[in-house]
Parts: C-alpha cells; sequence; structure tokens
C-alpha cells in the first residue's frame, strides 16, 4: 500500500489558555494546508481524533464543529474516538478512504484541550478509557494501570527503576530541539526518582502532562501526490489490534497483545519488519509504556526494553532512535491529536527538516495505544 | 456527576456477592461477569457462578493522584487478585499497612463503602479485598 502524507501541520503543545478547542484545530489545518501549498478547497473529506470533546470542554459534534470554524462547510467530516489512539485511527481512515478509491485528497487530524478543566476531572476523563464499570468504578486511574503494568514488568524481567527513569531523560533530551514541545528541557535520572509519586512505582515525570494541542496531516492518492510534492512520504504499512479493555482481563500483565498484533499486520502490509526501521515515535504516555512499545513493536525481545533503553540503542544516535520529538513525555500528549503528532515528527524525519534532532532515517514508524491497550494501531512510513 | 439508579443497581450483585459467569459449555468461569462466552460465541451456556473471594495479588500500585471522588482515600492500594476460579479482578487492598503488601500476598474479599456519586447522589457499595 501506498498513501502519501504531502502536508503537515502542529500547533504549539502546552497550556493553550488564550486560544480554544476548535482554533487549535483549524490553527494546525491551516498550517498543514500552506505547507503541503494547497487550498481549502483542494481537501474532500476531514477526519478528526478527538478523545472527550464532550468531558474536556462540553462539546460533542466535534466534526461539525471543525468542518464549520475550518470554513470548509460542505465537506463531509468524521470524529474518531479510541481514547489516545484517536489521532492514530483518523489517519487510518483517511489512509482507508484514499485506498478505497473513495477520495483522493483528505485531511486527517487530531485535538485536545485538556487544561480547561481541573485535574482531577482531567484524572477521571481519561480513566474512563479503562472498563468504566470494573476498573474505573473502583478507583483505577490510568497512571494507575500503567503502574501495575511496570511493577509487573519489574518482578518477571528484572527492569529497574532507573531504567524507567532513563526513558524520560532521552525523551526530554529529544524535545530540546522541538520547538513545539510542551517540556524543551533536560532532567535527570535524580528529577525523575525525587519528583511526586503519582502511581507507586510511577512519579510524576514517568508520566506524560496534560496538554492542550491539535496536529494534522495532508493526505493524498500516489497518483495524485505528484502534482503537488516531487519528494512526498509514503505511508507503507496500516496496522490496527484490539485487546482486552481491562488490563485485568489480559493473558499477560507485563505484555501488550494489541501492540504485537498491530504491528505485524503493518509489518507485513509493508513488506517490511522491525531490523528495518530506522526512527519510531512510540506510545510513551508513561515510562514504561516506551518499553512495552519496543518490545511488542519487535525492536528488542519481550522483557529486554528496559536493559535496551539503559544501554542506549533508543537514544538519537543509537540503533533505533525512539521519540525523536520527546515523544507524549516531553512533546505533550494532548491525547486526540498525539497519533497524528507522531506522523508529523516521522514525516519531517524523512523529509529531514527535523534539525537538532534529525537522524539518517529512510524508513519510520509511529505506534499510537488507546487506553492500557484495548487499541492499538501502527504505521510505516518511507521517503518517497 | 450524578448517575441514574439502575447504573449501579443492575451490577450490585457482582459487586455486592462476587458473582460472575460460568459457560456451561467450556467450563470457564468469568469475572467480572460476561453475557457471551469469547471461545464458544453462540455455543455460550452462562449461568451465575459465586467466587469464594478469595486470591494472591498478582500486581499493585499505590495511588496518591486520585481521580475526582476518591480524594478522601489517597493513599490507597490498587491490586489485580488472581483468584483461583481462574479470573483475575481489580479491587483496592484494605485493612494491612502500605508497606506490608506484596505481589503473591494472598488476599479475601470484604464488602465495603466504594465512593460517593458526589453530595447528594449514591453511596456505593462493593468488594475490596484484604490480607487473609
Amino acid at each position: 500500500m501506498k498513501v502519501a502524507i504531502i502536508g503537515v501541520g502542529l500547533t504549539k503543545f502546552g497550556e493553550l489558555w488564550d486560544s480554544s478547542f476548535s482554533q487549535i484545530f483549524v490553527e494546525a489545518g491551516i498550517n498543514a494546508l500552506k505547507d503541503a501549498n494547497i487550498e481549502g478547497k483542494d481537501l474532500e473529506a476531514i477526519f478528526v481524533g478527538n478523545m472527550s470533546g464532550g468531558r474536556f470542554v462540553d462539546q460533542e459534534h466535534v466534526s461539525g464543529l471543525i468542518a464549520d470554524h475550518a470554513g470548509l462547510n460542505p465537506l463531509p467530516s468524521t470524529r474518531i474516538e479510541a481514547a489516545c489512539a484517536s489521532g492514530g485511527l483518523a489517519l487510518r481512515q483517511g489512509i482507508m478512504s484514499i485506498l478505497s478509491g473513495f477520495h483522493d485528497v483528505v485531511v486527517a487530524g487530531g485535538v485536545e484541550k485538556m487544561t480547561d478543566v481541573l485535574t482531577g476531572q482531567t484524572t477521571h476523563t481519561l480513566a474512563t478509557a479503562a472498563d468504566s464499570e470494573w476498573e474505573t468504578f473502583l478507583g483505577t486511574t490510568f497512571p494507575g494501570l500503567y503502574a501495575m503494568m511496570a511493577r509487573k514488568h519489574m518482578e518477571e524481567f528484572g527492569t529497574t527503576r532507573e531504567q524507567m527513569a532513563m526513558v524520560a531523560v532521552k525523551n526530554h533530551a529529544n524535545a530540546r530541539h522541538n520547538p513545539y514541545a510542551q517540556y524543551p528541557f533536560e532532567i535527570t535520572v535524580d528529577d525523575v526518582l525525587n519528583s511526586p509519586m503519582v502511581a507507586d512505582p510511577l512519579r510524576l515525570l514517568d508520566c506524560s502532562p496534560i496538554t492542550d494541542g491539535a496536529a494534522c496531516v495532508i493526505l493524498a492518492s500516489e497518483k495524485r501526490a505528484k502534482e503537488f510534492t516531487d519528494s512526498p512520504v509514503y505511508i507503507t504499512g496500516s496496522g490496527q489490534a484490539s485487546g482486552t479493555i481491562s488490563l485485568h482481563s489480559r493473558k499477560r500483565l507485563s505484555v501488550v497483545d494489541s501492540t504485537i498484533n498491530a504491528s505485524r499486520e503493518a509489518y507485513k502490509r509493508a513488506g517490511l519488519g522491525p531490523k528495518d526501521i530506522q526512527v519510531a515515535e512510540v506510545h510513551d504516555a508513561f515510562t514504561i509504556g516506551e518499553i512495552l512499545g519496543i518490545e511488542g513493536l519487535g525492536f528488542v525481545e519481550i522483557g529486554a526494553g528496559g536493559k535496551a533503553t539503559e544501554d542506549g540503542i533508543t537514544q538519537i544516535g543509537g540503533k533505533i532512535p525512539v521519540n525523536t520529538s520527546g515523544g507524549l513525555k516531553a512533546k505533550g500528549h494532548p491525547v486526540g491529536a498525539t497519533g497524528v503528532a507522531q506522523a508529523v515528527e516521522i514525516t519531517l524525519q524523512l523529509r529531514g527538516e527535523a534539525k537538532g534532532r534529525q537522524t539518517d532515517a529512510d524508513i519510520g514508524l509511529t505506534h499510537n495505544v488507546g487506553g492500557s491497550g484495548g487499541t492499538a494501531v501502527v504505521h510505516t512510513y518511507e521517503k518517497g | 456527576m450524578g448517575s441514574n439508579i439502575p447504573r449501579f443497581w443492575r451490577n450490585l450483585k457482582s459487586r455486592y456477592n462476587l458473582i460472575g459467569t460460568k459457560c456451561a459449555n467450556c467450563k470457564e468461569i468469568h469475572f467480572p461477569p460476561r453475557h457471551f462466552c469469547p471461545k464458544c460465541r453462540r455455543l455460550s451456556k452462562l449461568e451465575d457462578f459465586k467466587l469464594e473471594g478469595r486470591g494472591k495479588i498478582e500486581t499493585y500500585t499505590v495511588i496518591h493522584t486520585p481521580m475526582d471522588g476518591f480524594e478522601g482515600q489517597i493513599p490507597y492500594v490498587l491490586a489485580i487478585v488472581k483468584m483461583p476460579e481462574g479470573p483475575r479482578l481489580t479491587t483496592q487492598i484494605v485493612d494491612c499497612e502500605i508497606e506490608e503488601v506484596k505481589i503473591g500476598m494472598k488476599v479475601k474479599s470484604v464488602f465495603r463503602k466504594i465512593q460517593e456519586d458526589g453530595e447528594a447522589g449514591l453511596i456505593h457499595y462493593g468488594y475490596k479485598f484484604k490480607p487473609a
């Protein structure tokens, strides 16, 4: 399969208190159109990932709102929701609309405005990505679920507290070179280990922040892409898988099956394997998430992710640089936008436009997870 | 956010008495209860099955940053308990010092208050687990 990314756009990630929900989506969309050097009238459809406009900003019917505020009526506009994987699925829906022959040029974006409510409500809203009746009802928080996976991983494979901290340290170091990142500053292992406890063993600096932000990519069919650019980045593989919504129902608490299954599909469609991937954006909502991610994607063996992080293979300059953007941890995690923002980063990497964080890569991958693993979506990218 | 009574009332059987389901076809036991056996699908023959309420902690965390409704309980232990009948569940661990909680610890169920649905809403009860 081959679908081109001909333009990418982001907003600054952070506490965007001066901007509204619809405003940030429009800003990212305009940036993407400018980057593609096309006009809104060239678009045929809108796909928008959003987890919880209803709980965060009292706004449902996000699809209609976005089309209207973007001045794109009467284009068909569709909202896609899968918790933190909403953006990745919006991208996939856009891809499928092109591969089906239904459309030739579409925008796939994601948006979340998380700082308009207080922290307790944000925590509750994120926890609705778990099973509401049998996890959330009993006091389960999202950091709590990942903390339980972390403790199991530590017990089963000997992963250390320090190794998890190294994920945050690396991603913060990468974010220094990303002008869109929420936290573009360095931290140390000691900073992580001395930050306030959120859900033992995970501390504040193991957790991605609460973020406002939006991201958009312009997708085009292979045939039409050549009208707009000589050097598109192609999406060559796409995979999506579902896993148990509850962590307690999973076969193994230290393995995310949906990541394994989604990546297998993406690799198969692309004719690639994990060894071919040269740069990746991996879902590090929590530090342990990146370790589980690089294992599930096949970059390292199951259980070897902590040691691999310590050995530096995921650093820029390492065998497989992971989260050059700063990742969810330091770039920020506006949940509905994240999956699309990952695609933006890999596009910049393959175009050679990632500046201070540039890697030498022709093939990249994105990995976006909803909930504790109820949904995973993986895409592969190749330089045109 | 206030919710209507049936949302909680329909789960009382399981939350108060740990009633799960057993598929008479494949003998698998489920908790939380299922409406459909994922293995047997249309051949499912689900019946109520009461769990004994004993198990071992497979993993746990201590929640320090709660969501709305749990502020008064922090820090509290949340665990995944594996029951000898087969299924696991997510539960709070109570009646012990946090430092005592370990992976592999034997626990048993108790009936406790879980949370309140706002100031004027329902008080929810259900299972928590304590050292056995």
